[in-house]
């Protein structure tokens, strides 16, 4: 059992925090921003690639880092985070010592040597197959290894956390239920359990094949398989980042959920129908049924989005109740006018919150219709759907949190905080630019993962239209203006770390957290936010409500004015 | 605060503000409207992606194209030599996707209907029609036949919008929709 000695009481926020833990957090941190730092760099490059005026790589190369992307952003960029979100919410929240320290630590190595064997295989040449791996397309069998013991390593960390969380229990460092945050850190990890095995499943009989030891991999099965880890890992995302929209509206402004029940019972319906997104991606495919694409499609009726939506009213709503409970209570929107937005981790979270849901959000459901897909399905409006998602929504949340991890966790203060005020600004527009001008370019019949829409080498000639190259130009622009941004947050958070003051106990927090201590000590008193009146936040929701609704019937006359086919 | 566990021990009793309640229901609602519209659109909707799929095997799925080209062949598309088909209306036509073309280029008639035949002989390849913007996934192995009717006549262009290689790019394929004659 660990003793007192092994554990630090952090002076800005009372958490009692244990020095192997701390470790663990920093490695997969670092990890996390090193795989972003060179997965952004090519999807900058991808980027100007598909901006026809530029057009950079050749297309060999264009296809390699397009593959490499992928990778390195959406699944090692992520997992890494996610791991360090893991240990943060079970050992960090739960005021406990981290379960089997070791296994942790091989997790860890794990996760690194699986994700440079996959770039090694990339690098190398022969896996340029996108990170999706169709057969029979074939990578070199390194490719499938380096992903299986990734995820192997990813599936050790989520037992980790699991481990963490009997020990909270056993040892008695909480008292009740676990925190909300940790709740959602609990739903992604039963999520990743579930994705992991997904991917389990079909990446090492598809290992098995590159190897030769099989004949043959079904290409309908391995696509229904390969994304119930594809989609589902997204799915760990959006519990993820929703748990660190709640993290930061905590210790930025105190808030406090509206109600524990319903915030909970929105992650519970993530656990219980999430899943079911294998269907997203095969909504055009022969041999799957009108039935069974509708059902898994709407995730059962829609219960998955309807968590969603829930939490898009309960985080904004805990704010706006955390604001006015210290006064700014003028008219609607008074608490938001003067919410912190110099404070990159609110300013982060925030415009992470709004844009997930009106781009990522809206635009997933809709791409997601059965029938609304065929004028949709590998445009490059599905990129668009889900860099709204992945980046303004996850990564930009992980990038504002990460303000509030170096300070409290790595101990250095921010350096450059003129510039990390505007970091968030930048990388959020940019990506915002990114998503509506390629969810633009789709709508307008732009495929994806496409190096040349001019057509100049091809047989026949095609002319795509001219406002769909001015949107792959405006996407290019875009993606200048995120990587500024993302160059911006790598600069900060190596500079910080590695030079940055440490903290000391007197060194005042930047950036600014709320009287954590005095509202610990004031929440002992009342549980859920009561009967506090939310009207700015029902009017955001009521814009974001009408303007789903639009967009949704919209695209139904979008796709009544196509050829009848059945 | 969301990072500290709940004060009451029995949070779950305590009462919902009506705001959450109604956003709830109003969005739950909002889900049966949409799940609902999928299954209405089967019904009245004319864009609905058929469900007939056969199993066939790269060699036999070539075997119908050619057939199809020997008996219907009208031209050739341009300096190609790529055939150009025409099939009479409301019959069978077949398109082939393989590494890297669509083939061949159909001649169809606006406003009859056609069974429309789809397979890949190798890779997997997206049939992207433009500028109508109809896609369709297109697997080796599998045969998906789908009833498709050309409501404007001109000249349409397919395109590959599945990763197929270093060639993908030039993946290209054509419809051609005549006016009744």
């Amino acid at each position: 059992m660990a003793t007192a000695a092994d554990f630090r009481i952090c002076n800005h926020t009372g958490l009692k925090v244990y020095a192997t833990t701390e470790s663990l957090i920093k490695a997969n941190a670092v990890a996390a921003v090193v795989s972003l730092a060179v997965g952004g760099l090519l999807g900058l490059l991808v980027a100007l690639t598909r901006w026809p005026a530029v057009h950079l790589l050749p297309a060999e190369t264009f296809y390699q880092v397009l593959t490499a992307h992928g990778t390195d952003v959406l699944l090692l960029w992520i997992l890494f985070f996610e791991v360090a979100v893991l240990y943060f919410a079970s050992s960090v929240l739960l005021g406990c010592r981290l379960a089997m320290p070791k296994v942790a630590w091989l997790a860890f190595i794990l996760m690194v040597g699986g994700g440079i064997l996959a770039n090694i295989a990339i690098l190398q040449g022969n896996s340029s197959v996108m990170f999706t791996s169709y057969p029979p397309m074939q990578a070199d069998p390194n490719f499938y290894l380096g992903l299986i013991v990734f995820a192997v390593g990813a599936l050790v960390a989520v037992f980790v956390f699991f481990g963490t969380l009997v020990v909270a229990k056993d040892e008695k460092t909480y008292q009740g239920s676990v925190p909300l945050v940790t709740f959602g850190a609990i739903t992604a990890a039963i999520i990743a359990v579930f994705t992991i095995a997904s991917g389990a499943v079909i990446l090492i009989p598809t290992y098995f094949w590159s190897l030769g030891w099989l004949a043959n991999i079904d290409t309908l099965i391995y696509k229904i398989v390969w994304w119930g880890m594809g989609h589902s890992s997204q799915q760990i995302n959006v519990s993820a980042h929703v748990a660190v929209w709640y993290a930061i509206a905590a210790l930025v402004l105190g808030a406090k959920p509206l109600s524990e029940k319903v915030s909970r019972a929105a992650f519970l319906l993530y656990i219980l129908f999430l899943q079911l997104a294998s269907a997203h991606h095969l909504l055009v495919e022969p041999g799957v049924s009108s039935e069974w694409k509708i059902f898994n499609t709407s995730y059962a009726m829609y219960l998955a989005v309807l968590g969603s939506m829930i939490h898009g009213m309960t985080v904004p709503g805990s704010i706006e109740a955390a604001q006015r409970r210290k006064g700014l209570n003028k008219g609607l929107f008074e608490w938001l006018r003067k919410a912190p937005w110099d404070n990159p981790a609110f300013s982060g979270m925030f415009m992470s919150l709004v844009m997930f849901g009106f781009l990522g959000g809206i635009s997933g459901v809709v791409m997601g219709t059965e029938q609304i897909n065929l004028i949709m399905h590998n445009t490059i409006y599905v990129p668009g759907h889900f860099h709204a998602t992945v980046v303004t929504g996850t990564t930009l949340a992980f990038m504002a949190v990460t303000y509030l991890l170096i300070p409290l966790i790595f101990r250095r203060q921010i350096m450059m905080k003129k510039l990390a005020q505007w970091q968030p600004y930048l990388f959020g527009l940019g990506a915002m630019g990114i998503s509506l001008f390629m969810m633009g370019a789709g709508t307008l019949g732009v495929p994806r993962r496409h190096w040349d829409i001019t057509f100049a080498d091809a047989a026949m000639s095609i002319d795509l239209p001219a406002t769909a190259f001015l949107m792959m130009g405006l996407n290019g622009l875009s993606a200048i203006l995120a990587a500024i941004g993302g160059v911006v947050f790598i600069i900060i958070v190596v500079a910080s770390v590695f030079f940055g003051k440490k903290m000391e106990k007197d060194t005042v927090m930047w950036p600014k957290l709320a009287n954590i201590k005095e509202e610990a000590a004031a929440v002992a008193t009342y549980g859920s936010e009561e009967h506090a009146k939310i009207p700015g936040t029902v009017v955001l929701v009521a814009v974001f409500f009408v303007s789903f609704v639009l967009y949704y019937f919209i695209n139904w006359k979008y796709l009544a004015e196509v050829w009848p086919l059945r | 605060m969301a990072i500290f566990p709940p004060k009451a021990r029995v949070w779950w009793n305590e009462p919902v503000q009506k705001t959450e309640l109604i956003w709830i229901a109003v969005a739950f609602v909002w889900g049966l409207v949409m799940f609902f519209t999928m299954i209405f659109w089967h019904s009245v909707g004319e864009q609905n992606l058929s469900n007939e799929t056969y199993k066939i095997s790269p060699e036999a799925f070539s075997a119908k194209v050619d057939a199809m080209i020997e008996q219907y062949q009208v031209g050739e598309e341009g300096d190609t030599g790529i055939p150009v088909v025409r099939p009479p209306a409301d019959s069978d036509v077949y398109m082939l996707a393989r590494l890297w073309e669509w083939y061949p280029v159909l001649e169809l008639e606006k406003g009859r209907k056609y069974r429309l035949h789809l397979a890949s002989l190798d890779w997997q390849h997206g049939f992207s029609l433009q500028p109508e913007n109809i896609n369709l996934q297109v697997h080796p192995n599998y045969e998906m036949v789908l009833t498709v009717e050309p409501t404007t006549a001109g000249v349409f262009s397919v395109v590959c919008n599945e990763f197929c290689g270093i060639g993908h790019h030039q993946m290209v394929g054509r419809i051609r929709v005549v006016e009744n004659q």
